[in-house]
């Protein structure tokens, strides 16, 4: 019916330019937000910062001041160290364990996407079996077993990343192997390599970063879950998350040590759903379309 | 406007605003409907027509702005409050639209979504209210009707599900059904039953009608009187059997000459209209028409030709060079 | 329908022989002897070697898996060599307490999101929309855990509302065991409802473009109706997607829950078993947690089936 069609695509054709104009300031402050996190995190040796592990008994839970900026925490550290400290494992986990997942699950998705026929039941069913699990289960089980480090646990979060991947790798593939530059390159007699190479990964590639940025902010969120319980990062070294659960303790006496990293834990999980989901719906193929 | 008819619109403009710029989908249209009369309202799609009964029905979409009058039994529609306007639909305002596969709701049965009007507006408990649902659906030819009114709409065929929309809107006994082309969307060979169908109880229940169709065919002998739309205006207007016979409007002859017929030699080629109807975000000076027309002329492209009535005050077009011979006079 | 359920019936099996292969190779294929763990300090090669024996830890990994296997089939998961009380005992015990805080954070997430959602559609594009939409999105980058001590911290510290931590069986005091829940159930509510919401919104937007909708106007029904029969109703199989998608998340969220707030159910059983390496335990628990997930999922899918018609007569 013509005004059901006039207001549908009216919706549709206004709704994400308001978006794109509205949410620019904030998805800029959003940018702004990871580039600091991301640079103090570099740069957090050549800081003047004092050591996030030394302990000084006489001067536990010390309000802010010049010598510790943001206070100390419970065993008398300084708390703006751990913080910067600590966002150097957020992102580290955060950022590496969702590059495990693009790589595998990109790649598995692509090539099921592609080839199709059995490899892609196989590789469906197998990721399948995976999401049979509640992912916080089965990362708990499994670090149960490996032990506690940095490395296994990206490791583990990674695997647990890569059916999403292969999902959306998948599904981008699928769509894009029907069109025409695939076929004029097979019939142009390109080999599979190539075509998967030249033609598809830059196509599937955007909607797979945008992808990936959600899945930094799943990942700290995790991260900082296992750590919040004590079995994510071992002590003594400092995450958002293992800060957090310590602050736990004091929250009668000092909720600030818990807020703190509660804080820009929170920030960056956002920054990072923000870009993620602006992209995403950026590089959407159905609103790309219109 | 005549006091006695029962819907009368008058100078009716819907404006819809659009990433493009304003859409004038409604230009300035006067109509008028006497109790149990029927009305065809003709055009090419995108003339405006659907855009016409929602703005008679007041089911125009947030954005869309409207002007003018629409008096309804004695009611402007438009200063209605929601809760009196809420009452008037479905109970002496009905409508049927014209793809039943997507107006029945499709998780209800066909016995919930008659019964909730029916209840809605008439007092009437479970029993009274399931009973009249037998006997509508039976009244417009379904088979085994207690049966269906547990069945949902996807186990009925296109057809059968366009009558249960017509059973519905009959349903409240109303004084106007809108039919929004009914048949648009069905098989050709049902289009002839559903329409004669909808004459029929028109008929046997004296409410009005008004049916929206892009076939002239529709309209011919199930009508008394037939608006032609273009562009969003009203080109010609006439009793049925007047517009058949001398119809004045170029647009209307070219409308009827796209017809296919029966009589027409094998593989004839279908006359059909040349270009496109214009850009409603983009109104021309002139005759909307005339970039299409094959006899239009300077003036045409200059000035826009108002309503005037042919021989009959109750003909009326908008052309400066209508046609004078009896054109097609044996359709 | 029958056809539906038995052939969903039928995926079902090769998904849980697969979960608990998984959940055995977790166990028995990953670096570390399981002997050594049990024994600790007291580990000689005798004692090690006699429990490997007494455990069937010498045998070949497959007559391990299919015995494994086998006693679980008859209920037998095994018995904690901390506590000496059987799986299913002390997964018993704490079932109890997991689900009413699952059922009652359901309930908690669908009574914000829900309503939330359908004013938002029915206002869609209005400040109040973008207001909840915001709030929504920004809700959703929150974890558990902190709105876990968001919560602690102003009801419990602050207001001295409610307690922060601690349990009373339904039993026993149904008072007071809900003044316990309600925190708990509510961090977890807390995180569910922006998805629900979100998801919800966008397709009774949809939904309410229908010309089913247009329909039910022109039929002068009353917009409580409309929105609650008419659109709800269709969108609905998009709540129960959700719903069922979230339980993993909800199972996850309910182990941080349980151990913030000091809860006895499943989540604290599983931590438990971690931090004092209780095996037989952990694996047993990753199993039924893996088996129960698995079919919560099969009712969703059940559920799609009862609540459209187009599905349960088979077309697709």
């Amino acid at each position: 019916m013509a005004t059901l069609e006039l207001d549908v695509a009216e919706e549709a054709v206004s709704q994400p330019a308001r978006k794109g104009r509205r949410l620019g300031i904030l998805f800029w402050a959003a940018i702004g937000w990871m580039i600091f996190v991301f640079a103090v995190a570099v740069f957090a040796p050549v800081l003047p910062l004092p050591s996030p592990t030394d302990m000084d008994m006489l001067d536990r839970r010390a309000p802010f001041s010049a010598e510790h900026w943001l206070g100390t925490d419970g065993l008398g550290r300084d708390e703006l160290s751990r913080l910067v400290y600590g966002a150097r494992i957020s992102l580290v986990v955060g950022l590496c364990a969702p590059i495990i997942g693009l790589t595998l699950g990109g790649a598995l998705g692509m090539l099921a996407g592609y080839f199709r026929g059995r490899f892609e039941s196989m590789v469906v069913g197998s990721m399948d079996v995976l999401l049979a699990f509640p992912p916080l289960i089965l990362a708990l089980a499994v670090t149960a077993y490996l032990g506690q480090s940095i490395f296994n646990l990206t490791l583990i979060l990674g695997l647990l990343g890569v059916p999403a991947f292969m999902r959306v790798a998948r599904a981008a593939t699928l769509t894009l192997a029907r069109r025409e530059f695939v076929i004029a390159a097979q019939a142009l007699g390109a080999t599979h390599a190539r075509i998967l190479l030249r033609e598809l990964l830059p196509n599937v590639i955007l909607p797979l970063f945008a992808f990936f940025l959600l899945g930094v902010a799943v990942t700290i969120v995790v991260e900082g879950s296992l750590s919040f319980l004590g079995l994510g990062v071992p002590p003594p070294i400092s995450s958002w998350g293992s800060m957090i659960g310590e602050g736990r303790e004091s929250l009668d006496v000092a909720p600030r040590l818990a807020f703190m990293p509660a804080a820009a834990m929170f920030l960056t999980v956002l920054a990072f759903n923000l870009v993620g989901d602006t992209l995403r719906a950026l590089t959407d193929p159905r609103q790309g379309a219109l | 406007m005549t006091g006695n008819s029962l819907l009368s619109v008058e100078d009716v403009t819907v404006n819809l605003p659009t990433p493009r710029g304003n859409l004038r989908a409604v230009d300035h249209v006067d109509l008028t409907v006497g109790a149990g009369r029927t009305l065809g309202v003709v055009g090419e799609s995108g003339c405006g027509k659907t855009m016409l009964s929602r703005a008679i029905l007041q089911l125009l979409p947030k954005k869309a702005k409207l002007s003018g009058r629409v008096m309804f039994d004695g009611q402007d529609l438009l200063k209605l409050s929601p809760e009196k306007l809420r009452q008037l639909r479905g109970r002496s305002l009905a409508v049927v639209f014209q793809d039943p596969m997507t107006s029945l709701n499709p998780v209800l049965t066909i016995g919930t979504q008659l019964i909730e009007t029916l209840q809605e507006h008439l007092e009437l408990d479970d029993a009274a209210a399931t009973r009249r649902s037998v006997e509508l659906l039976a009244a417009v030819g379904i088979p085994a009707p207690e049966q269906r009114l547990a069945q949902y709409p996807h186990q009925l065929s296109g057809g059968m599900r366009q009558r249960v929309a017509i059973a519905i809107a009959l349903s409240c006994e109303p004084k106007l059904l809108i039919a929004d082309e009914p048949t648009t969307a069905l098989d050709v060979t049902i289009q002839a039953q559903i329409l004669d169908l909808l004459a029929r109880e028109q008929r046997r229940r004296h409410m009005a009608m008004i049916i929206i169709t892009h076939d002239l065919g529709v309209v011919a002998g199930r009508t008394d009187e037939v608006a032609v739309m273009y562009a969003g205006r009203v080109v010609e207007r006439a009793p049925t059997p007047d517009l058949f016979k001398k119809m004045r409007m170029p647009y209307t002859e070219a409308l009827l000459a796209a017809l296919p017929r029966l009589d027409a030699a094998p593989h004839t080629p279908l006359p059909a209209i040349s270009g496109r109807p214009p850009d409603p975000t983009r109104p021309l000076r002139g005759c909307s028409f005339s970039p299409r027309c094959r006899y239009a002329l300077a003036r045409c492209q200059a000035e826009k030709p108002a309503l005037e009535a042919a021989e009959t005050s109750a003909h009326t077009f908008a052309c400066f060079h209508p046609i004078e011979t009896r054109a097609d006079a044996n359709a | 329908m029958a056809f539906f359920v038995a052939r969903r019936l039928l995926y079902l099996v090769p998904v849980l022989i697969a979960v608990s292969l998984l959940t055995f190779s977790i166990a028995s294929l990953l670096p570390g002897d399981l002997a050594y763990t049990i024994l600790g300090d007291q580990a000689t090669p005798e004692n090690v070697a006699a429990l490997r024996a007494d455990m069937g830890l010498d045998q070949p990994i497959w007559w391990r898996y299919l015995s494994w296997l086998g006693g679980v089939l008859q209920g037998d998961f095994g018995r904690s060599f901390r506590t000496g009380q059987t799986v299913l005992q002390a997964v018993g015990e704490r079932l109890p307490v997991s689900i009413e805080l699952m059922l009652l954070a359901q309930l908690g997430a669908l009574g914000i999101g829900v309503p939330l959602a359908i004013i938002c559609a029915a206002r869609s594009g209005g400040p109040f929309d973008r207001f909840m939409t915001g709030t929504a999105f920004g809700m959703l980058s929150v974890p558990t855990f902190l709105s876990a001590i968001l919560l602690i911290y102003f009801f419990a510290v602050e207001l001295r509302w409610l307690p922060a931590t601690g349990y009373v069986p339904f039993g026993e005091d149904p008072a007071a065991n809900l003044r316990f829940m309600v925190l708990p159930a509510l961090t977890l509510a807390l995180a569910e409802w922006p998805s629900i919401m979100r998801v919800l919104r966008s397709d009774m937007i949809a939904t309410l473009q229908e010309d089913y909708i247009s329909l039910a106007k022109a039929k002068g029904l009353k917009a409580s109706r409309i929105l609650f029969v008419h659109a709800l109703k269709p969108s609905s199989l998009t709540l129960v997607t959700i719903t069922g998608i979230n339980i993993g998340r909800l199972i996850g969220g309910a182990v941080i829950v349980e151990t913030v707030f000091a809860l006895p159910g499943i989540g604290r059983l599983l931590i438990g078993a971690i931090l004092t390496r209780d095996l037989i335990i952990l694996q047993g628990v990753v199993l039924l947690v893996g088996a129960g997930f698995v079919i919560m999922n099969f009712i969703v899918d059940l559920l799609y089936a009862v609540l459209d018609p187009r599905i349960r007569h088979g077309h697709a």
